[in-house]
């Protein structure tokens, strides 16, 4: 995966709390065997009507919003399923950052383990970001290195990930060849661990 | 003897392969799940990096989200057939066992893991499905991992954990009859919230808890991940060891009664402590239904739907306008008012033989109200044989509800079983999300004994207060 350091771009509000999987990446297309192609189908239930006619009131479909990267939710985003397709649709789709005031778990790591960065910021911060973004054309830049979040005038926070997922992302790190490197103490352990 | 452990942290301990400080454990895991859905990219990112799975006998692959529940011989759905064949092809070619579309254990992954035997105390279990949580009501630590740590686990047989909080929720007291174990996560998710658990493993409790039978614990357990904990557990006991006993890949007989004993030696010790403690009353909990559209939007069976006007803060007044935008509903309406026109009784919450005995008990002697259409999806084909066995095929047929094969099916309408857009369905499932059972399709989370009740009367009725069945 790419490395991951620091990312300025336009930022897209969606002022809603749970934002689950099922409302990111419906069932429907979880379908495919490829990890790519899911961003054509992010939101799809909000995004589209019934006959799959683009829905103009819904926000993402406003063409101001087109090159945003940078999705600021409500608590408890991506709760839900396990799916992975969810971080993928949201990435093929354009985004590279996340900020939201809390994630769900599995949702959280599946975005770090495709180089997805999710930030926690506090509820008033969100809604500070929010409500920018929904005023004009407001860009964010993200530092990874520095743990901190800004704008141009004057906004800044900071923000905690844990080393692990940091290094990861910094780097862009392969995970399993991470763990093949410890191969010999997987191997010790079996040969003294039973599983029944 | 040592400082007192929950059970959570003696699994843990016993599964640590590395350790540094300041970063996650390495942990081995004992039982990885496969299903059709969340794997193909998994084996496909092992074929590019010409990597192996390390340990095909601690895998079992089934199908069951993309699995048509009639006309089995047919896949109709190409892009289904293609992660069904696609799945066949990755267990063949990496060893791994496999129970088909066709296969006599073939069912919902979590109903087939506990039933198999596979599924046991002290193990270390994931899956590529969040409801993994289910295995944990057998004392094992089992969670719902993404595609990326599906393919991780398979090439490494280990996953990199960060050591949970523990959080206690304690359920004292007694169930009333007809209040049902379903009843119970519900109101403890409508109490605490859906993410209250976010960042634990929970354990659940008390006497209550200690009272569910092993079927009652799997309900808990799997609406973990409701809460937001990605597992939830209960200490084994004796239930937990006669569940298990003579199952296909359980200990052999010889053997079991050493390992029991093992196993009984994981329950949580005297004086363990807990990161937090949540403590409920089963006593006080009624038969539960769900207005809205995440299960913390449930209300017992004699409440009325929220009003907005009542939300504590400005985010809390947009969400019930929301959800009761999706699904149809005035605020301040009695939910026993609701018609419905879906029942869908199955799940990996509510589709074991014992919840299906349940529902045919207040289904028998009755019919199906006229303006509903009545599903029962059992668990496993084993469930569905031993359910026929036992006639249960034909209380429901008789009543007017139609008998399926095994598989997720109306859960998550992945297979054809839907519900259309903005009709209504009470459904024994565990989500209630927008279009989770089809586009624009309004679900209500129920028991069994509730859903059969609201087959019968078309709309939600307190079960308990339904006459004895004459028939
Ligand atoms: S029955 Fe529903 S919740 Fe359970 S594994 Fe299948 S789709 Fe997921």
């Amino acid at each position: 995966m790419e490395p991951l350091k620091k990312h300025t771009g336009l930022v897209y509000p969606l002022n809603r709390a749970n934002v689950d999987t099922d409302q990111i990446i419906p069932k429907q297309f979880l379908k495919r065997i490829s990890r790519q192609g899911f961003g054509q189908f992010l939101f799809y239930n909000w995004r589209f009507d019934e006959k799959d006619q683009l829905k103009p009131d819904f926000s993402l479909n406003d063409p101001k919003y087109t090159d945003a990267s940078i999705l600021v939710a409500g608590d408890n985003f991506g709760c839900g399923s396990s799916r992975e397709h969810a971080p993928w649709a949201l990435q093929d789709f354009g985004f590279k950052v996340i900020i939201a005031p809390s994630f769900a778990d599995i949702f959280y790591n599946n975005c770090t383990k495709n180089g997805i960065l999710p930030v926690k910021l506090t509820d008033e911060e969100v809604q500070q970001l929010i409500a920018n973004a929904e005023a004009d054309d407001y860009y964010l830049t993200v530092d990874l290195e520095e743990k901190i979040v800004f704008d141009s005038t004057g906004f800044e926070a900071d923000f905690d990930l844990a080393e692990y997922p940091r290094e990861m992302l910094l780097n862009g790190w392969d995970e399993i060849s991470v763990t093949l490197s410890h191969s010999s103490k997987i191997d010790a352990f079996e040969t003294k661990h039973t599983v029944h | 003897m040592g400082k007192p452990k929950t059970v959570i942290e003696k699994i843990w301990d016993k599964h640590v392969v590395h350790h540094e400080a300041g970063r996650p454990d390495l942990l081995y895991i004992d039982l990885h799940l496969v299903h059709e859905v969340t794997s193909p990219q998994a084996f496909e990112g092992l074929r590019m990096k010409k990597r192996r799975v390390r340990q095909p006998h601690l895998t079992f692959a089934t199908m069951d989200h993309n699995v048509p529940t009639i006309h089995r011989n047919v896949i109709k759905d190409e892009v289904s057939k293609k992660q069904m064949d696609q799945l066949q092809k990755n267990c063949d070619e990496f060893g791994i066992p496999l129970a088909d579309i066709h296969h006599k254990h073939q069912g919902i992954v979590h109903v087939i893991g506990p039933e198999l035997g596979l599924t046991q105390p002290g193990k270390t279990i994931v899956c590529g499905d969040s409801h993994t949580s289910t295995h944990g009501a057998f004392g094992a630590l089992a969670f719902g991992i993404g595609t990326s740590e599906v393919e991780h686990v398979l090439a490494t047989q280990t996953i990199w954990q960060s050591e949970p909080k523990t959080l206690n929720v304690k359920v004292d007291g007694k169930l009333g009859t007809g209040v049902t174990a379903k009843d119970l996560i519900l109101a403890i998710i409508g109490k605490f919230g859906v993410k209250f658990g976010t960042g634990y493993v929970i354990e659940y409790t008390g006497e209550a808890i200690r009272d569910l039978s092993m079927e009652g614990r799997m309900t808990i357990c799997n609406m973990s991940i409701e809460a937001g904990a990605r597992a939830g557990l209960v200490s084994p006991d004796e239930k937990t060891v006669e569940f298990l006993r003579g199952r296909k890949y359980a200990p052999k007989e010889e053997d079991f009664d050493q390992v029991a004993s093992e196993w009984l030696d994981l329950a949580t010790d005297e004086g363990a402590v807990y990161d937090a403690t949540v403590e409920i009353n089963a006593n006080e909990i009624e038969p539960q239904v769900t207005w809205g559209t995440n299960p913390s939007m449930c209300i017992p069976i004699s409440g009325n739907i929220p009003n907005p006007d009542n939300a504590e803060t400005e985010s809390d007044r947009n969400e019930i306008n929301h959800a009761l935008a999706y699904m149809g509903l005035e605020a301040d309406q009695p939910i026993s008012t609701v018609p419905i026109e879906h029942v869908f009784i199955g799940s990996c919450t509510n589709s074991r033989l014992a919840d299906l005995e349940r529902a045919a008990s207040i289904i028998k002697g009755r019919t199906v109200h006229p303006s509903v259409r009545a599903i029962v999806v059992p668990g496993s084909q084993s469930v569905k044989t031993e359910a026929e066995e036992n006639g249960l095929d034909i209380i429901f047929k008789d009543a007017g509800f139609e008998w399926r094969g095994a598989g997720c099916s109306m859960c998550l309408a992945m297979n054809g079983d839907i519900v259309p857009p903005g009709e209504r369905c009470a459904s024994t499932s565990n989500r209630n999300f927008e279009g989770r059972q089809g586009a624009g399709a309004r679900t209500h989370l129920v028991s069994p004994e509730m859903a059969a009740a609201a087959a019968i009367e078309g709309k939600f009725v307190d079960v308990r207060s339904l006459p004895i069945p004459t028939a």
